[in-house]
């Protein structure tokens, strides 16, 4: 087997690129004191195989590590708790060496045995995690899924600092899903003793660890000081309040009392806090890898037809609907975000024309239109922003009545092969996992997803693409992810023709912080870690 | 008395036992499928059916119901589906703040509630006493969500008073307890007045005026005793109604109660969340009606419990 190693020659081709692009510290920051952190919603668990929400995804990267990591505020990987690593020619054996000396919070080292117990742990059918399916790639997986084993064949301890994961196809992915929450490394005897309270009592190797969980109150995460990244995290401490309505988070945070309100500015107070010189300033603005979009079920008639699909998409004034949530988006013109890798820019998209939509349709034999149906999660803004598609469609002649439903009950219709012809995504839109495209066409686009409870709401299913994907896929030569990105770049132009979808916006997120709160504007509209990155912000504050 | 407890527990136990069946069917009816929200957007089909069979969520209803019915009498919630902590944790460690905002709030409206009927009833027809009707009607008409929100803006964020939300000491527990008692005055205090103008008609406050007693004393001690006696027994409804509106109360202030994990476990199916809370806001409903009938004729010797 050929190997080229990262850390060594090769490095100079490959890994000097991200190297050079990694976090510089900030010369101003300084180390200490401590933030507030609301949230409205209880924590349900930091334990890494299971955490899969909005307030724990960034809490649970604080605590725990994985292999691979991203610099902060980018979408770029870099190392983590593996210091090095190589691939196999062929792309599917991956050997990870690790950084020696890290901690467990509780004082222990971690070693290879650790990587393959957690890798075992989240891939076991008992621990219920939701990403298991991101593991899907590694050598014995499926044996696993069906419990017909207790480990993963794929995955070998060379010596106590080497991994060795053996793919059962090559996953250009694979270092974005070490990245993941799920791929975070845990002591076993952690576990053991915590049982299925784990969640309740975590312990990993991250910047902080936990101090103190008041249930249903508060969660004080202390500084790690003995973090294997030197020089981090700055804080002390950081103080997680649950339970604060987002209208009450501003007033506390007006009030001086809270440093960063967690479910981000209330749509109701959005205007004034913007129109607000003095709040708009600490307000920092950043791009989602999420698109909000309506999918048309291609099984259902009419929209087995393309130039009904295709007039949908050229009915529905995006701009007006951008408008209604307060220009908190950016127009979408395909599935991928501007901010993902493999995004077109070239591309313009269906263009915004009735006339031309009322064309299609009448070439299609439905001149005199159709009557049909929009399901849509029943908060604000969803409702409204159907009634603004229904008007659209109204233009051209359909005639959509809306189905607003609790989300839960979207999501089963749009499972099913035959009840939703329309779904809004709002609300339950797609945010990306991992910064790749791949991550947007699975699930929700492709043949996978279109299967009863699947997420492919839109029940499009086209072989052709899914070879493609999968092709685009098997590059995992580094120095090839330009030919990479324009493959996937081909299979969103190719959806973008055969039109399943009526890609709406791109929402953008709105941070907002209190004064005292430094760091670059990156840290606050992190990627991967929302609302910020907590290892890297500081206060100003301090002695 | 022993024998009417006796009946009276039989009849709690069959209503809560009535309660987790409608609940637990309605649950289960429900199109939507918890096991979905476990597995998350990427699990396959497999991942999915593997965890619905670890939940036992595979099994007809008459199991899944029997099942849950045989950990209940064990004192057993079950684990809840997202946070796979024990639900009979999760409700302790919030019940105690339910309870002492339950009790504040009760404390808050009888004071309010009462006082203002009084005066009401005493001044009838004053522009005293109608202004009080119309207070009491705002209280009574007015959304929890709203009045939360009023008394947050001027008391803790413009007037600074009290603390925006929150929760430990006695000035967190004020706002709260005041935006759910508010509610409640507004009845009490309608009803104070009539039961009090009712009894000022009574024979015995004329004799006991009659015989040159002082105005405050007839009041104190012969009227207001027996005007209070059919309002005693309100306390124990109102346990039910301040469980539908802990919900939003708690949310409003950020009150680590109960309500708030109901409502939290709501929006995600967590099931045996809901199972637990509803059991356990069936409970203290069905105890309060039981203590306000038992307590009953302490007050009010005329009546017997049978």
């Amino acid at each position: 087997m050929k190997k080229w190693l990262i850390s060594t020659a090769l490095a100079l081709t490959v890994a000097l690129p991200i190297q050079a692009q990694d976090y510089q510290p900030d010369p101003n920051a300084k180390a200490g004191g401590g933030i507030v952190v609301t949230y409205k919603d209880d924590v349900a668990t930091l334990d890494p195989a299971i955490g899969y929400d909005w307030q724990n995804w960034s809490m649970i990267k604080s605590l725990f590590d994985g292999l691979m990591d991203y610099v902060p505020g980018t979408t770029e990987l870099r190392p983590g708790l593996a210091s090095s690593y190589e691939i196999s020619d062929d792309g599917t054996v991956f050997t990870f060496h690790l950084r020696p000396g890290v901690k467990f919070h509780n004082g222990r080292e971690m070693t290879a045995e650790d990587v393959k117990y957690s890798f075992d742990r989240v891939t076991n059918p008992t621990t219920q995690s939701p990403g298991a399916g991101f593991f899907g790639s590694i050598k014995g997986y499926d044996a696993m899924a069906d419990g017909s084993a207790s480990e993963l064949s794929g995955v070998k301890v060379i010596d106590p600092m080497t991994v060795e994961v053996t793919l059962s196809r090559p996953d250009a992915t694979f270092l974005h899903v070490m990245a993941l929450n799920f791929a975070s490394i845990v002591p076993k005897e952690a576990v053991d003793a915590a049982g299925a309270d784990f969640g309740k009592v975590p312990v990993g190797t991250g910047a902080f660890k936990l101090a103190e969980w008041t249930i249903g109150q508060r969660l004080v995460f202390a500084k790690n000081t003995d973090y294997w990244r030197p020089g981090v995290p700055y804080l002390e401490q950081v103080t997680f309040e649950v339970g604060q309505e987002p209208i009450v988070a501003l007033l506390r945070l007006q009030n001086g009392e809270v440093d960063v309100p967690g479910d981000g500015i209330p749509p109701a107070k959005f205007r004034e806090v913007m129109g607000d010189p003095a709040q708009a300033a600490r307000v920092v603005v950043g791009g989602q890898l999420q698109t909000g979009y309506v999918t048309m079920n291609v099984q259902m008639p009419p929209f087995d037809k393309l130039e009904v699909r295709r007039a949908v998409n050229m009915a529905i004034n995006k701009d007006r609907i951008v408008q209604i949530i307060n220009g908190r988006a950016v127009p979408a013109n395909q599935p991928l975000p501007p901010s993902m890798p493999g995004y077109t820019k070239t591309y313009k998209g269906y263009a915004y024309d009735p006339a031309a939509a009322k064309a299609l349709l009448a070439e299609a034999g439905l001149g005199d239109g159709f009557d049909t149906e929009l399901y849509v999660m029943n908060t604000d803004p969803n409702p409204r922003i159907a009634q603004a598609i229904q008007q659209d469609l109204a233009g051209i002649g359909i005639k959509a009545s809306i189905k607003s439903l609790a989300q839960a009950n979207v999501i089963a219709a749009g499972g099913e092969p035959d009840q939703a012809p329309m779904i809004w995504s709002g609300g339950m839109a797609w945010i990306a996992d991992f910064p790749d495209p791949s991550n947007f066409y699975g699930p929700i686009l492709g043949c996978a997803g279109a299967v009863p409870g699947g997420w492919n709401w839109s029940w499009y299913c086209n072989e052709d693409l899914d070879a493609k994907a999968t092709e685009a896929d098997s590059i995992t030569d580094p120095s090839m992810v330009g030919e990479r990105m324009q493959k996937w770049s081909d299979v969103y132009m190719a959806v973008m023709n055969d039109a399943p979808w009526v890609p709406i916006f791109n929402e953008q997120r709105y941070t907002m912080k209190s004064t005292r709160m430094g760091g670059a504007d990156a840290l606050f509209v992190d990627p991967v870690s929302i609302p910020v990155n907590y290892d890297y912000v500081y206060v100003t504050d301090v002695q | 008395m022993a024998g009417y407890l006796l009946q009276r527990l039989f009849q709690s136990a069959l209503i809560l036992l009535g309660v987790s069946l409608v609940t637990f069917f309605l649950l289960y009816a429900l199109p939507a499928d918890p096991v979905r929200q476990i597995a998350g957007r990427s699990a396959t089909a497999q991942t999915v059916e593997n965890i619905r069979q670890q939940l036992g969520l595979d099994q007809p209803f008459v199991v899944q119901y029997w099942r849950y019915l045989t950990g209940l009498v064990q004192g057993d919630l079950g684990r809840s589906y997202l946070q796979k902590s024990q639900v009979s944790e999760l409700i302790a460690a919030r019940l105690p703040a339910s309870l002492l905002l339950m009790v504040g709030a009760i404390v808050f409206e009888l004071v309010l509630g009462l006082t203002m009927g009084v005066i009401a009833a005493l001044r009838r027809g004053s522009a005293t006493d109608q202004t009080l009707m119309i207070v009491s009607f705002i209280g009574v008409s007015a959304p929890q969500f709203v009045v939360g929100l009023l008394l947050l803006y001027v008391f803790a964020v413009q007037l600074g008073w009290f603390p925006i939300g929150g929760y430990g000491t006695f000035s967190h527990l004020v706002l709260p307890a005041a935006t759910m008692g508010i509610l409640g005055s507004g009845w009490y205090s309608r009803m104070m007045r009539s039961s009090m103008i009712e009894v000022l008609r009574q024979d015995y406050i004329r004799t006991a005026r009659a015989k040159g007693l002082a105005r405050y004393r007839v009041i104190l001690r012969h009227a207001l005793p027996n005007a209070i006696l059919p309002i005693i027994a309100m306390i124990g409804i109102d346990v039910g109604i301040f469980m539908g509106g802990i919900v939003v109360v708690e949310s409003v202030f950020g009150w680590p109660g109960i309500g708030q994990l109901a409502w939290q476990a709501i929006q995600r199916i967590d099931i045996p969340i809901i199972m637990g809370v509803t059991l356990v806001s069936a409970c203290a409903i069905v105890l309060g009606n039981l203590l306000a009938d038992l307590v009953t004729p302490f007050i009010d010797p005329r009546i017997r419990l049978r």
